[in-house]
C-alpha cells in the first residue's frame, strides 16, 4: 500500500480583506465578495517566499510523520512563483531539511497543479522501488496585478505531502486529463500573470477537472456516493461548488475543504490545502475524491482511501486554525510585504 | 560574496551552533576554537532546539532584533519577525534574509517567530 505517510501545511499569518482591496479600487465589494465567495486572503511576510513556505510545511510534514529526513529519495516543488527562473527551490528544501545530497529533485511547473503532479511522481517512484519516500510539495506566493480582478484571490500557502509505503491514506487510483488550453499564463520575464477572464471557466477549469473525475470513475468503478468527501481546485469559492453539483457531490462533502474563502486561491496548495483539512477530521475507512487544476491546462484527479494508520497520527495544530488565525493589514502594507514597495 | 554566503548554509539552514566537549559550551555562530578552553577545547557541529525566549531586544531599521536563548542555553542574536516584548517564547522559522542585487543570489537563514498569542499581535 503507497499513499500519504504524512503531510504539513503553511498558511502565512497576515490577512486582507476584499473590503480593503476593494477600497483602493473604488470597487462594490459586497458584488465582489458574492460573485467570487472570497472573504479574505492571506499575504506573506516581506521575508517569505515559495522556498520558505515550502520548507515551513515541510518541517511540519517530518515532524509528524518521525522519520529520519536523509530516508527521503526525492523532492518535487511545484510553484508558478519559484524565487529564481533558474535554480531550484527544492535544492533550498533540501539543505533546509537536512536530507543529505542523494536525493531526486527537481522544480515542477503546471500553474496550480503541479503538486499534485508531483504526489503522482513521488508515488510512481516509491510503487517501483526507485525511493523510500518522497516530497511533494506545492508552495505559492501568488501573483497578482494591482487592481486585476485576480488581486481579491491571489493568497500564498504551502503544502507538503511525504508519499511512501504503509500510509494513513492510501493513493488508491490517479488519472489526468491534459490539454493546449490558454486560459491563464504567464510569459517569461513578465510579472504577473493574464488570464481570458470567462475562458477560465467552462473550456478550462470545467471541461479538465469533470474529463479526470469521470475516468476515474469509470476506470476503477467508483460513484459519488463511494466518497465521504471531495476536494477541488479552488480559484473562488463558486466554482468548486459547481463543478461539486455537476459530478454529484453534495455541498457537505466539499464544505470541510473549501479554505479559499478566508485564504483565497494558494495556487499550487489549493487543493492540497483543501485535502489536508479532510485529513485533520478524517476517519479510517473514509474516502476522499481530489482534483487540481492547473491553467494551460490539465487536472490530476486521485481516489484516496483512510487507513487505521491516521489515528495515531498528530493532526494539530489543524488546517482551519492555521487559516481562521490571522493577523489583518491595509493594503500599504499588503504592498510592503509583498515587496511591490520597497 | 556567494561563497562566503555558501559556506554558512549549513549554519544559517538550520540552527546549527558549535559544542565544546571539553566545557560542555554551545556557541552560535559557529566557532573554529572554543572562547573558553582555547587549545583544549574539542569542538564539533550540534543541531539545537527549535524554541527559546527573549533576553533583550532592540528595533533596528524597523526590524526587531534579539537576543534569544534557545532551551539548552545557546545565545544567539537573531531578527524576530513580529512584536516581542522581555521573556516572549519564540520558535524558528525559515525566512529571506536578503539579497545580494537584483540579479544576484537570495540568502535564505533561520530567523525567529513569537509562538503565542498571535491573535494578540497588532501588525
Amino acid at each position: 500500500m503507497i499513499g500519504i505517510v504524512s503531510y504539513g501545511t503553511y498558511i502565512p499569518r497576515f490577512r486582507i480583506r476584499v473590503d480593503e482591496i476593494a477600497r483602493i479600487w473604488n470597487e462594490d465589494a459586497n458584488a465582489i465578495k458574492q460573485s467570487l465567495g472570497i472573504f479574505e486572503k492571506s499575504v506573506p511576510d516581506v521575508d517569505e517566499d515559495t522556498a520558505t513556505m515550502a520548507v515551513e510545511a515541510s518541517r511540519e510534514a517530518l515532524a509528524r510523520a518521525k522519520i529520519d529526513p536523509k530516508k527521503i529519495g526525492a523532492i518535487f516543488v511545484g510553484s508558478e512563483s519559484h524565487p529564481y527562473a533558474v535554480k531550484p527551490t527544492a535544492t533550498i528544501v533540501g539543505e533546509a531539511l537536512g536530507v543529505g545530497n542523494y536525493y531526486f529533485c527537481a522544480d515542477l511547473e503546471f500553474a496550480c497543479k503541479a503538486a499534485t503532479a508531483g504526489i503522482q511522481i513521488c508515488h510512481a517512484m516509491v510503487k517501483s522501488g526507485m525511493i523510500d519516500y518522497g516530497l511533494a510539495i506545492g508552495s505559492d506566493v501568488a501573483q497578482a496585478k494591482p487592481g486585476d480582478a485576480l488581486e481579491y484571490a491571489a493568497g500564498a500557502g504551502a503544502v507538503a505531502i511525504l508519499i511512501g509505503k504503509d500510509p494513513i491514506a492510501v493513493i488508491e487510483a490517479t488519472v489526468s486529463y491534459t490539454s493546449d488550453t490558454p486560459d491563464f499564463w504567464r510569459r517569461d520575464l513578465q510579472p504577473y500573470p493574464s488570464h481570458g477572464g470567462r475562458f477560465t471557466g467552462s473550456p478550462a477549469y470545467f471541461r479538465h477537472i469533470v474529463n479526470a473525475v469521470r475516468k476515474l470513475m469509470e476506470d476503477h468503478g467508483y460513484t459519488a456516493k463511494d466518497f465521504d468527501y471531495a476536494v477541488f481546485h479552488q480559484p473562488n469559492a463558486k466554482f468548486p461548488q459547481r463543478v461539486a453539483s455537476m459530478l454529484g457531490f453534495s455541498e457537505e462533502k466539499i464544505a470541510e475543504g473549501l479554505l479559499v474563502r478566508v485564504i483565497g486561491n494558494t495556487y499550487s496548495a489549493s487543493s492540497l490545502m483543501g485535502l489536508c483539512s479532510i485529513l485533520d477530521k478524517a476517519k479510517p475507512g473514509q474516502r476522499i475524491l481530489l482534483a487540481s487544476f492547473g491553467s494551460g491546462a490539465g487536472s490530476d484527479a486521485f481516489a484516496i482511501y483512510v487507513t487505521e494508520k491516521i489515528l495515531d497520527f498528530p493532526r494539530n495544530a489543524q488546517v482551519w486554525e492555521k487559516a481562521k488565525n490571522g493577523v489583518y493589514i491595509d493594503y500599504g502594507l499588503y504592498l510592503k510585504n509583498r515587496r511591490m514597495i520597497r | 560574496m556567494v561563497p562566503r554566503f555558501w559556506r554558512k548554509i549549513k549554519y544559517r539552514y538550520d540552527v546549527v551552533a558549535s559544542y565544546c566537549e571539553n566545557c560542555g559550551n554551545y556557541y552560535y555562530p559557529q566557532r573554529e576554537i572554543c572562547p573558553k578552553c582555547r587549545r583544549k577545547g574539542k569542538i564539533k557541529d550540534a543541531k539545537i532546539c527549535d524554541e527559546g525566549r527573549v533576553l533583550s531586544y532592540t528595533i533596528l531599521d524597523g526590524k526587531c532584533i534579539a537576543l534569544v536563548e534557545l532551551e539548552n542555553g545557546t545565545k544567539m542574536l537573531t531578527e524576530v519577525c513580529g512584536k516581542v516584548e522581555i521573556g516572549s517564547k519564540v520558535r524558528k522559522a525559515f525566512r529571506r534574509y536578503g539579497e545580494e542585487s537584483e540579479d544576484g543570489i537570495i540568502y535564505y537563514g533561520t530567523k525567529f517567530v513569537p509562538i503565542e498569542s498571535d491573535k494578540k499581535q497588532k501588525a
